[in-house]
Order: structure tokens, then C-alpha cells, then sequence
């Protein structure tokens, strides 16, 4: 199948407008008797989930979570992107447009990502209106901070958990349409298989996971905003229950799968302390506004700080290494998140890193300190150069900026981030990659759409900061719900869906087989060691930087791994109650899947382009380079076995924007 | 570190439960708590036994999944953490440590040490909102200026996570900090004063439905909430349903 992306035509900035004019409208009437099944209730699914239930369909939502709530959006820290220009420094909706392209180093698709850009700003209005508690300066309007990548300020942020209020904002407006029967929520139910009913999605296979019952659903349209895949390294800074499982069973039902090798890696985590790590912490990029990331300059340093033999605040100025700041003058410390990820693994790769396991590098807010500290002391008349003055003054600041994140610092590590520069290490975060969609983010099976992170479509090979929250909300409360109503104006009379038919029946018969055969399958080791078995595979050879070599071995090794999973896994328990391991086993079975896919990808890439980054392909410098033939999307479509995906091709075209080499210096 | 596990262990809703004695040896002080349940596990599941089964999710502190009383103490003996912050060095080798679910009429137990918290859902679900629909045609989001304070104040309570620390802390079982947080965010702002008195009557209608007990002023939900939610908010709901009634 040939791949359309149905961009309309006409000039960029009008495209979404235009559109929006043409396509058909389902009347309120008409509406009440068509159903959605919405999969996933972050910020993409949640709020699709609402805006669609307001309208007037009848939505169907599901969450594996105990509660709507407590989907992973909640963990965004830092804030949300707008080209509101409130600072007047120069924003506008084709700069926001242009950050977001050249951030993702040039593989993004245009009339998307200015859509994006367009409903930036309506996103802040909607979550102001809904109670959303953004900060506020002292004139009482909103304020705003910057992020990595672009030069000005426009990420509005509720303190460091910017992304818990907007999803308590989108699950508030899902509740008053639950309380309004217009949404019905299942709550514990995981997603197990679409079912395609005359090549439409016309609903879903369930587990019940408190009871283990396996439940039908139908509808007219599927929509899954079931988020990404970082968890295929089993270390990441997602939840431990994300999963790629909904995302991966459309694939398979016939859903083309872009981009996998395109991971966001980031710089500002917590680094690995030991083996029986479960997951890793973000530090939010916010903190490279003020903290000043940096290495000993000589290597006999770095050795005694690894031994603990020498303090890092005993380094001398001189001694140190501020390495972003030396490489990207211009951008300094808030390079985005590929460029800093890979800087710092330069330097701990030389032998420059400042743990025990000599992966990490230090974040120090003391200039910060001194510099809050003297504007303070000089805002108040007081000695600036009184030195314990300035520094207690120069921690109130920072301590209202970033408190609860240094509290959770220490909480983690047991040091002291205001007297000991943070240590920090690059981990996996986001992945841009995900089911392809086209400009309606319908897939390549008609009925089902992708929202948010589970899509591939606005962020390229790297996302900037601040932009997922953006992308999640734009699609689920402004670009989704339009575009369904084009699709759903077919089937105003089709009635309901039966979920009696053969297709559902098979559906069920295969979902079933999976589950008995992983509880009679008696092996002798958990799901957890398969699980990060492929983890150590997926960092070590599709990691930061990939190379042609390694990734073949990812290949074979994951394949092996696949094969010894089915095998010698333990699943305890029984299949009718509550059995994590059990749901657990399910998950990891497609992350085998999906991880080969992902190397396949990475090795078909021969080219470095954001967040891939191939060894062979970069410039005299070490930065990434792009290749003209490979301004593509990579589009898999599923023919059993990852080794016999077959790609297809979304060339990328730019017309609106020059295609540079990507320069942060 | 080696210790002495007690945990309460209970097949489904319908069963009777017990606690169950573990020990465990060989953990590293520097390990998060849930992590140290996933070593137990990892021993219980090849040695044929059911692993304990707990909720969490986000294990950074913000999801609120995780939900264990910890000798005594929902979330543990440290301060402004859930359970998967909390981490091994806050106990000494040797400590025996009772492991069990959030207690309370309302949350019954779905199994060992996982509880359903769905009546917090329904809290809200009867009037935890704006009534505002998606349109894009809202106003300018800085066309109603709020003043620094009040925005700060309302953050502080929707910092809430929802975990039901406040219920089980309480000898009540009261959810009230829980109810009376989300009253204040909105009471707090200008966009929720259309809707403030039946919010909050139709909140704690919801609340008293549900089986929730009611506030005596002990001040242990406080104490125990890891996000710090501080009692004023319970004062405030308190304002706010007399407000409402007055208004009749």
C-alpha cells in the first residue's frame, strides 16, 4: 500500500484552516449514536477522551492504571510550549514551527508540525479556563521559562509538575462527561488486540485485570493514545506499567510502525546506582536555565573524584570543563536534548566522568546561587559582597525555583544538591517514533487513529523540551476531534457494532492462546530477567551512538533472547485473577518484537540524524550528519516475523523551510 | 541489610487475609523500597510461590500508585515521600518491617496490598471541574490576571496525587484533605467561583456516600501526606459548604 499523508494543499498557514472548512461534520443528532474506544488516558487520550464525549459520540476509555489519572503524563516536569510571544521576545507560530523542525534535525513533517504550532496557543487558553493553576508573575500574569533548543521564552509551567496539572485538567473534563454517562471508563483493563471488521477497526480485545476476564468491545472508531516505548530498554525514566502492547497489536493488524530507532535519550537523569534498579529519574531540563553542566578538565581529577578522594567543589575554576558551554557558545547549556546526551557521554567515553562507575557528569548551580544571591542582596541594600550572605540569599532562589526537585535529588541519592554539585547521566525518555499516521493521524487502517506520544508524526528525530505536553493536548483537544467527525460521517447509519462476529471471535481465540500458553508454560526464570536482558542489549548496541556492526549483533541477540522468552518464562499464578507477572509477560512478548524492529531500523538509518546517531555517519566535529537520501520516514509494515518487516517510504519534502545543517554554536 | 518481612497477604476480595512472615537478606541500603518488594518477589516467583502483589507505577512520586503502610505509617517513617521514594537506609539491619495495605471501608482490598481507591474517581466525577468545553474560542489566558499568591496557594493544594495517605493516616478514615484540596484549587481562582457552591456540596454528598468517615481535627492526614497538603484546606472546604448552604 502506498502511503498517502493526505496533506491538503494550499499555502502552510493555511492548510489547517482550510481543512478544517472541508472536511464533513457529523450532526449532534447523529452523533449519539456512533461510538469511539479510546486506548490510554494521558494527555493525548484523556483529552481526546473528553473532547470527544462533549460532542456528543458515546466513548468507550481505557486505562490499565487504577484510575484515569495516574497515567504517565503526570511525571512531565519542566511545562508546556506556546508561541504566545506574552515576553514579547520575538515568538510567533513559525518560529515555534521552525524550532520544532530543526530540532527534530530535519525529519518532521511540515503541515503537521505548523498545525501544532497553530493550536499551541488555544492549549493555554483551554487549561486556564479548566482551573489549570499555571505560574503566575507578581503583575498576576502568566509566566514563562526556556527550555533547550530555542532562543526565547515560552514554556509556561506549574512549578516542576506541569504536566500532573495538565493531566488533572484533561481527567477533570473526563470526569464531568463521566458524570454525565457520556464517558464509560474501564479502569484495570489492558488492550490485547484491535479487531478489524471489513478492514475497518471496529473495536478491541480486553483483560480485565483485577478479575482476568477477556472482554469484547466494539465501535466505530478506535483511537490509542497509549504513549511510547521507552520501556523496551527496560531502564527508562517511563512508568514501569508503559508499554508498547496496544501500539504493537495495531501494528500487527496492519498498522505501519515509523520511525522506531528515533529514541529521546536524556541528558539530566539520575544516573544507575546498581543492579536491582527498577527505573531511572529525571531531573527536569529546566534546571540547565541555571545549573552549569561540567567534568575536571584533567584526568587525574576525574580519577580522585571517582574515588572519592577529592570533593568536586575543591576543583579550581580553571580545572573544570564546562564542555557545553565550550562546544555551543551560543546555546551553551541548553543545547537540546540529543547534542547534551551525546556531549556528555564524549567526555565520560575519554574517561571524564565523576562517579564510581564513571558515568556521570556534575549539574552545579553555586554560580547560580552567587548570582541569585547578589541581585538579591542588591534588590534588598544589603553587602553583596558579604560572601555567606549572598550565598544563603542565592538559595532562597533556587530553592523556589527548583525545590522539589532537589528534594527528590536528595531523596534518591542522599546528598545535599544546594553544598554538592548533582551528579547526572543521559537516559532514555521519549521516543518519537510510533505508529504512522497522516495528517488526520488516522493510520494505515481506516477507523484507527494515534494521538500523542504513540504517533510519530510532529517531533522528528528528537523532540525539544516541552513539547510533548504541547503534542499530546493539540491532538487530543484540537486536531483529533475534528478530523474523526471526516472519517465518522460514513457511519452515521451503520448502527451499532456487533461484537458477535467472527472477527472478534478470533480476536479473542488468539488473545486467549497467549495468556494459557504463558501460564502453562512452566519455565524457570520471571518475566523481569527477559526483560532486561533485552534492556542491556537495546543500551549497549542501539543506545547513544549505534554503528552498523553492533547492530547486527542486536539483531541475532534479540531474536535468541525472543526465542529462550518463550521457552524459559515463569508466569505464576493463574489466568482468571490479579496477575501482574502474567500481564507483565504479555508486555515484554512485544517489546522482543519490537526491539528487533527497532534495530532493524537504526541499521536501515545510514545516516545520523537527532537522536540516532550512527558512529559512521558524523562530521569532523563528532556532530550528527544528515543525508540527503534518507529525508524519509520509515514506515514497517508487519509480515510476521521483525526480520520480514517490509519498508516503505514517506519522502519528507520542505518548502517552507531551508534544510541546514543543525547548528548550535 | 537483612531483615524481617511481615506482610499481609490476601488472595482476593472475598478471602480472609494474614499476615505472612518473609525474611530477606543481602539488600543495599541504597535501593528504593518497592525495589526491595521486587527482590522478594524475584526469590518468591522461582521458588513456585506467589509474588506479593502491590500497586505502583511512575516509582517517582507523582503517579500516587503506590500505597503501603509501613510499620504503622502510610508511605513509611519518612516525611514528604510516597513508597517508592522511600529507600532502604531509613531502616537498620536486622528491623522487622509490617508491610500493609491502605486500610479503610472505602478502599477494599483487591488483593494483598492493592486497594480500590475507584471513590476518589467518583469524588470528582460528581463535581471535581469547570464545566468548560474544548472550543479554542476561551479567553485570552491572560485576559483574567491572578495574583501571584493565589495561583501559588492553588497549586499547593492541586499538588494532590490522589494516593488515600489521608485516609488511611486518618483513625476516621476521612478523605476531607483529599475533597478539601480539590475544593480549594478551584475556590482559589477565579474560574471556579461560577460553580463553587454546588461543587462543593455535590462533592461531599459524594464523599458521605462513599462511606468516608468524618474529620475530628486529629491532623494526621497532614503529617502523612507526601505532598505536604496542609489542614487550611479542610478549613476552606468547610467555608465553602457553609457559603453554599447559606446561599440554599
Amino acid at each position: 500500500m502506498a502511503l498517502d499523508s493526505k496533506i491538503p494543499q494550499g499555502p502552510l498557514a493555511d492548510k489547517w484552516t482550510n481543512h478544517k472548512n472541508k472536511i464533513d461534520l457529523v450532526n449532534p443528532a447523529n452523533k449519539r449514536s456512533i461510538d469511539v474506544i479510546v486506548v490510554g488516558t494521558g494527555l493525548a487520550g484523556g483529552s481526546a477522551a473528553a473532547t470527544l464525549a462533549e460532542l456528543g459520540y458515546n466513548v468507550k476509555a481505557f486505562c490499565f492504571q487504577d484510575s484515569p489519572r495516574r497515567a504517565h503524563s503526570i511525571a512531565a516536569q519542566g511545562g508546556i510550549n506556546a508561541a504566545k510571544n506574552y515576553q514579547g521576545d520575538g515568538d510567533s507560530t513559525y518560529r515555534l514551527f521552525y524550532d520544532t523542525v530543526k530540532g527534530g534535525d530535519y525529519r518532521s513533517r511540515e503541515a503537521n508540525v505548523y498545525r501544532l504550532a497553530e493550536v499551541s496557543t488555544n492549549i493555554i487558553d483551554q487549561c486556564v479556563a479548566q482551573g489549570v493553576p499555571f505560574a503566575r508573575d507578581y503583575g498576576g500574569l502568566l509566566d514563562n521559562r526556556s527550555f533547550g533548543g530555542v532562543l526565547v521564552s515560552r514554556t509556561f509551567y506549574a512549578k516542576g509538575q506541569t504536566g500532573q496539572q495538565l493531566l488533572l485538567g484533561a481527567y477533570s473534563a473526563m470526569n464531568r462527561q463521566i458524570g454525565r454517562g457520556k464517558i464509560k471508563m474501564y479502569n484495570r483493563h489492558e488492550m490485547l488486540d484491535v479487531v478489524i471488521v471489513d478492514g475497518k477497526a471496529r473495536g478491541i480485545i480486553t483483560r480485565n485485570l483485577i478479575t482476568g476476564e477477556i472482554e469484547r468491545h466494539s465501535a466505530h472508531a478506535v483511537v490509542l493514545g497509549s504513549g511510547g516505548y521507552g520501556n523496551v530498554f527496560y531502564l527508562s525514566t517511563n512508568a514501569m506499567g508503559s508499554n508498547v502492547t496496544a501500539a504493537w497489536k495495531a501494528h500487527k493488524r496492519g498498522a505501519y510502525f515509523a520511525n522506531p530507532c528515533y529514541t529521546q535519550i536524556h541528558p539530566t537523569c539520575i544516573p544507575v546506582s546498581g543492579d536491582h534498579q527498577s527505573k531511572l529519574t529525571l531531573m527536569s531540563e529546566s534546571l540547565r536555565n541555571d545549573g552549569r553542566i561540567w567534568v575536571p578538565k584533567k584526568l587525574e581529577d576525574a580519577k580522585a573524584v571517582q574515588n572519592k578522594t577529592l570533593k568536586p567543589t575543591a576543583i579550581a575554576e580553571e580545572d573544570r570543563d564546562y564542555f557545553l558551554e565550550r562546544r555551543y557558545p551560543a546555546f551553551g547549556n541548553l543545547v537540546p536534548r540529543d547534542v547534551a546526551s551525546r556531549a556528555a557521554k564524549e567526555r565520560c567515553d575519554a574517561g571524564f566522568g565523576v562517579n564510581a562507575t564513571g558515568e556521570a557528569v556534575f549539574l552545579d548551580f553555586a554560580s547560580a546561587i552567587i548570582r541569585y544571591g547578589k541581585e538579591q542582596a542588591h534588590v534588598k541594600g544589603l553587602d553583596e559582597n558579604d560572601e555567606s550572605l549572598v550565598n544563603k540569599l542565592g538559595k532562597e532562589v533556587v530553592k523556589s525555583k527548583y525545590g522539589n526537585l532537589f528534594q527528590m535529588y536528595e531523596k534518591i541519592v542522599d546528598e545535599n544538591p544546594y553544598e554538592t554539585p548533582m551528579m547526572i547521566y543521559p537516559a532514555v525518555h521519549y521516543t518519537m517514533g510510533g505508529i504512522w499516521v497522516d495528517y488526520n493521524l488516522q493510520t494505515t487502517v481506516p477507523g484507527l487513529y494515534a494521538v500523542g506520544e504513540a504517533n510519530f508524526s510532529d517531533h522528528g528525530a528528537n523532540r525539544l523540551g516541552a513539547s510533548a505536553l504541547m503534542q499530546g493536548l493539540a491532538d487530543g483537544y484540537f486536531v483529533l476531534p475534528y478530523t474523526i467527525g471526516d472519517y465518522l460521517s460514513d457511519d452515521i447509519r451503520t448502527g451499532p457494532i456487533t461484537t458477535d462476529s467472527k472477527e472478534f471471535e478470533e480476536a479473542e481465540e488468539n488473545v486467549r492462546k497467549q495468556i494459557d500458553s504463558f501460564i502453562n508454560n512452566k519455565g524457570t526464570k520471571p518475566v523481569d530477567y527477559f526483560h532486561k536482558r533485552l534492556g542491556k542489549i537495546m543500551w549497549n548496541k542501539c543506545g547513544m551512538a549505534r554503528n552498523e556492526k553492533e547492530l547486527k549483533e542486536a539483531i541475532e541477540e534479540i531474536s535468541a533472547l525472543r526465542e529462550e522468552f518463550y521457552k524459559e518464562v515463569l508466569v505464576p499464578g493463574e489466568a482468571n485473577e490479579f496477575n501482574e507477572e502474567l500481564a507483565k509477560a504479555g508486555r515484554v512478548a512485544d517489546f522482543l518484537e519490537l526491539g528487533e524492529l527497532f534495530a532493524k531500523d537504526a541499521l536501515v538509518r545510514e545516516e545520523s540524524a537527532g537522536g540516532h546517531f550512527r558512529e559512521e555517519h558524523q562530521t569532523k566535529d563528532g556532530e550528527a550528519q544528515r543525508r540527503k537520501e534518507f529525508q524519509f520516514v520509515s514506515a514497517w509494515e508487519y509480515k510476521g516475523a521483525p526480520k520480514d518487516a517490509i519498508l516503505h517510504k514517506e519522502t519528507l519534502e520542505y518548502e517552507n523551510i531551508e534544510v541546514k545543517e543543525r547548528s548550535y554554536k | 541489610m537483612n531483615l524481617t518481612l511481615k506482610i499481609w497477604r490476601q488472595k482476593n476480595a472475598n478471602s480472609k487475609g494474614e499476615i505472612v512472615e518473609y525474611p530477606i537478606s543481602d539488600i543495599s541500603p541504597d535501593i528504593s523500597f518497592l525495589e526491595m518488594l521486587d527482590v522478594l518477589n524475584s526469590q518468591l516467583i522461582p521458588a513456585g510461590e506467589e509474588p506479593v502483589a502491590f500497586d505502583h507505577d511512575c516509582r517517582e512520586g507523582i503517579c500516587g500508585s503506590c500505597s503501603l503502610y509501613i510499620n504503622g505509617e502510610a508511605h513509611g517513617p519518612d516525611r514528604r515521600v510516597t513508597t517508592c521514594q522511600l529507600h532502604m537506609r531509613k531502616f537498620k539491619d536486622g528491623d522487622t518491617i509490617f508491610i500493609e495495605p491502605f486500610r479503610a471501608n472505602a478502599f477494599p482490598v483487591v488483593k494483598d496490598l492493592v486497594v480500590d481507591r475507584s471513590a476518589f474517581d467518583r469524588i470528582q466525577q460528581a463535581g471535581g471541574f469547570i464545566s468548560i468545553n474544548t472550543s479554542g474560542n476561551t479567553q485570552d489566558g491572560n485576559a483574567i490576571p491572578i495574583s501571584k499568591h493565589a495561583a501559588d496557594e492553588a497549586m499547593d493544594a492541586a499538588t494532590c496525587i490522589g494516593c488515600g495517605a489521608c485516609v488511611a493516616s486518618c483513625k476516621n478514615s476521612s478523605a476531607m484533605l483529599f475533597v478539601g484540596a480539590k475544593v480549594s484549587q478551584y475556590a482559589l481562582l477565579p474560574q471556579g467561583q461560577v460553580e463553587a457552591a454546588d461543587r462543593v456540596q455535590n462533592m461531599v454528598a459524594q464523599m458521605d456516600l462513599e462511606g468516608f468517615g468524618n474529620c475530628t481535627n486529629t491532623g494526621a492526614c497532614e503529617v502523612e501526606c507526601p505532598k505536604g497538603i496542609s489542614l487550611e484546606n479542610i478549613a476552606r472546604m468547610n467555608r465553602e459548604l457553609v457559603k453554599a448552604s447559606l446561599k440554599g
